[in-house]
């Protein structure tokens, strides 16, 4: 942000003994007129817009969705948000009591453990392997590496969905090759959610690996030549050198992934609705299907304790990625 | 290039010495190509499928065990899709809603943008904590109020109910305000002097100066909008309203799934213009991504 002091309008006195007091007193009394104060109004005027609809369709929702979890809605409809009793924290007690949510927290918790290492994981071990190893064609690599990304997740769900079709898909044909048969994948509660895991470090890896990328090339080389001359090896230099130089990068795409990938939701939405078994039913996919059914109170308090996660993962994730220095 | 001035410079050692640096230089390290090789193919294997797929006449899907290559290539999956599922209207409701945030984000996100990184006002701080930290709240917070906000407006029955909720996004802000404050304090005070007022100094010297980062928030945003789902999926509420996920999504969950050359198309469809719009713009892709990155 800056800080810095602007020239005004009139100001000609120099750096005397009198000058910093004259300063600050300016600076108190911006108005109308002065040069601060015109920036300040042009300021507003610029922001006006953004924060009018981000009051509208941000903070509204978010304080009322704050409300709406401590309340019962039973008795009101969707046109009298506001003909509610309040019942304080009855709603969160409900949600815990639920075994089903349980289930949800669960699956959400194995999914963002095991699937963020191995996104950020494979991520930077392509940006590496694309940086460092080779030369040619290496725009190829990268467009396919990204590709996942940009793709609608609808579609993608889609097109895994005939993948991972038991008798015509693709997935047990290559593995009837190897003479192995497939397993029912989405249909068996064994594989739907690690299928769902291997998706979503397929799509999400390319995004690492364009930020870890743009990151290596900004690696000194000089720093490189020093460290092999001072007889570092591939390792060492990687973890000594290049991967400190990595960190805020990797907190970057760890903390956006891991928000993420706590909202887990389109997949099994589209591809197995939370099942076989609840095998695959997401802390968001439980809030929703509370809000299809009608209980708005269940799903405000399930988001809310989403939320709660969210920052209590990205909090961790700066005390552990963040610079020592 | 960088074989000739290998050649001619003097080398120490042998000709096989020689020619491994020159592979080196040329290729980097051969023997890495084929785990990467590997990989790719199986990044972008369940697109060839949904390629393969989408031409495939019906009786190729139905075959166990299943065929790669169409044995008959057909479209008739593609003209299926248009005439039954009535795509044309989809396809013309995304480009709209797509176009219309795109448009909202980067003007009122380089707006505020600016203004945070560059001009001093009292709330400045506040501000940007409060947008800043939004970045954090899931969709499904805000998405019931939402929902009843939209409704209430009566706006369910409208493509802007698609389009007023995303208008403006907090990590526009971030981004245009990243981008922003690494610009030269000096060309703003070189125009204040010269009397330029505010509002045209943001108009007329940081605007073209941030291309680069408008490139960049209005293809993620374009992306983002497009394959856009949840929230098209309840609040549209009839046929004229649907976006393309929202009605290749539902395409797929009826009984019409056996028939998955038809999805294939929808899926192929639904691609298609997010790839061509990321191949035309991946250098300002990237290089936006990177700058973003990194700070």
């Amino acid at each position: 942000m800056s800080t810095k002091t602007l020239p005004e309008r009139g100001d000609t006195h120099e750096q005397g003994t009198a000058g910093p007091q004259q300063n600050t007193g300016r600076r108190r009394f911006a108005v109308r007129g002065t040069a601060r104060g015109r920036q300040a109004r042009a300021a507003w005027l610029l922001a006006a817009p953004f924060l009018a609809l981000f009051a509208a369709f941000m903070l509204l929702p978010v304080v009322w969705s704050l409300l709406m979890g401590l309340t019962d809605t039973k008795s009101a409809d969707l046109r009298t948000p506001l003909n509610v009793s309040f019942v304080g924290f009855d709603n969160y007690v409900r949600l815990f009591e639920d075994p089903q949510f349980f289930t949800a927290l669960r699956n959400t918790a194995v999914f963002v453990l095991v699937a963020l290492p191995l996104t950020l994981a494979a991520g930077l071990a392509a940006a590496v392997a694309l940086d460092r190893g080779i030369r040619r064609f290496r725009a190829v690599f990268r467009v396919g590496f990204y590709l996942p990304v940009i793709t609608s997740i609808v579609a993608v769900a889609v097109v895994w969905k005939t993948v991972l079709e038991p008798r015509a898909g693709l997935a047990n044909l290559v593995l009837g090759w190897f003479g192995i048969d497939g397993p029912a994948w989405l249909a068996d509660t064994r594989f739907a959610l690690p299928v769902m895991i291997v998706m979503a470090v397929w799509r999400n890896l390319g995004t690492v690996m364009i930020i870890m990328l743009a990151g290596l090339q900004s690696v000194p080389q000089s720093l490189m030549e020093a460290a092999e001359l001072d007889g570092a090896g591939p390792w060492q230099r990687f973890w000594r050198v290049t991967f400190p130089l990595l960190r805020p990068a990797l907190l970057l795409t760890a903390v956006t992934t891991g928000i993420g990938y706590l909202q887990f939701f389109d997949e099994p939405f589209v591809m197995t609705d939370g099942g076989p078994l609840d095998s695959t039913l997401s802390a968001t996919l439980y809030a929703y299907k509370q809000f299809g059914n009608g209980n708005y109170e269940m799903a405000s308090a399930a988001g809310y304790v989403i939320f709660v996660l969210i920052v209590a993962l990205t909090v961790l994730q700066f005390r552990v990625l963040r610079d020592k220095d | 290039m960088s074989t000739l001035s290998t050649l001619r410079r003097p080398q120490p050692g042998t000709d096989r010495a020689l020619r491994r640096r020159r592979i080196r230089q040329n290729w980097g390290r051969p023997w890495l190509y084929i785990p990467l090789v590997g990989a790719l193919l199986l990044m972008i294997a369940p697109f060839l499928w949904m390629l393969s797929g989408s031409f495939k006449p019906e009786a190729d899907i139905r075959r166990v065990p299943p065929v790669l290559i169409p044995t008959a290539p057909t479209t008739a999956n593609y003209g299926e899709l248009f005439s039954t599922l009535d795509f044309t209207s989809m396809f013309a409701n995304s480009v709209i809603v797509a176009v219309a945030v795109t448009a909202g984000n980067l003007i009122f996100c380089s707006m505020l943008g600016y203004a945070l990184a560059k001009l001093e006002f009292r709330g400045q701080r506040a501000v940007f904590l409060l947008v800043m930290g939004t970045l954090m709240i899931p969709g499904l917070v805000t998405f019931v109020p939402l929902y009843v906000l939209v409704a209430n407006m009566q706006l369910t029955g409208s493509l802007l109910g698609l389009i007023l909720p995303f208008l403006a996004t907090p990590f526009g802000v971030f981004l245009m305000r990243q981008f922003i404050s690494t610009l030269p304090d000096e060309l703003i005070d070189a125009a204040r002097v010269d009397g330029c007022r505010e509002l045209a100094i943001f108009a007329k010297i940081i605007l073209p100066l941030t291309k680069p980062a408008l490139a960049t928030l209005g293809i993620i945003t374009f992306l983002g909008s497009w394959n856009n789902f949840l929230w098209p999926l309840v609040v549209a509420q009839n046929e004229s309203q649907y976006t393309l996920p929202v009605g290749l999504a539902l395409a797929s969950s009826g009984q019409s799934f056996t028939r998955f050359g038809i999805l294939l198309a929808g899926a192929m469809v639904v691609l298609l213009p997010v790839m061509i719009v990321f191949l035309l713009f991946q250098r300002q892709f990237v290089a936006g991504i990177a700058t973003t990155g990194l700070k």
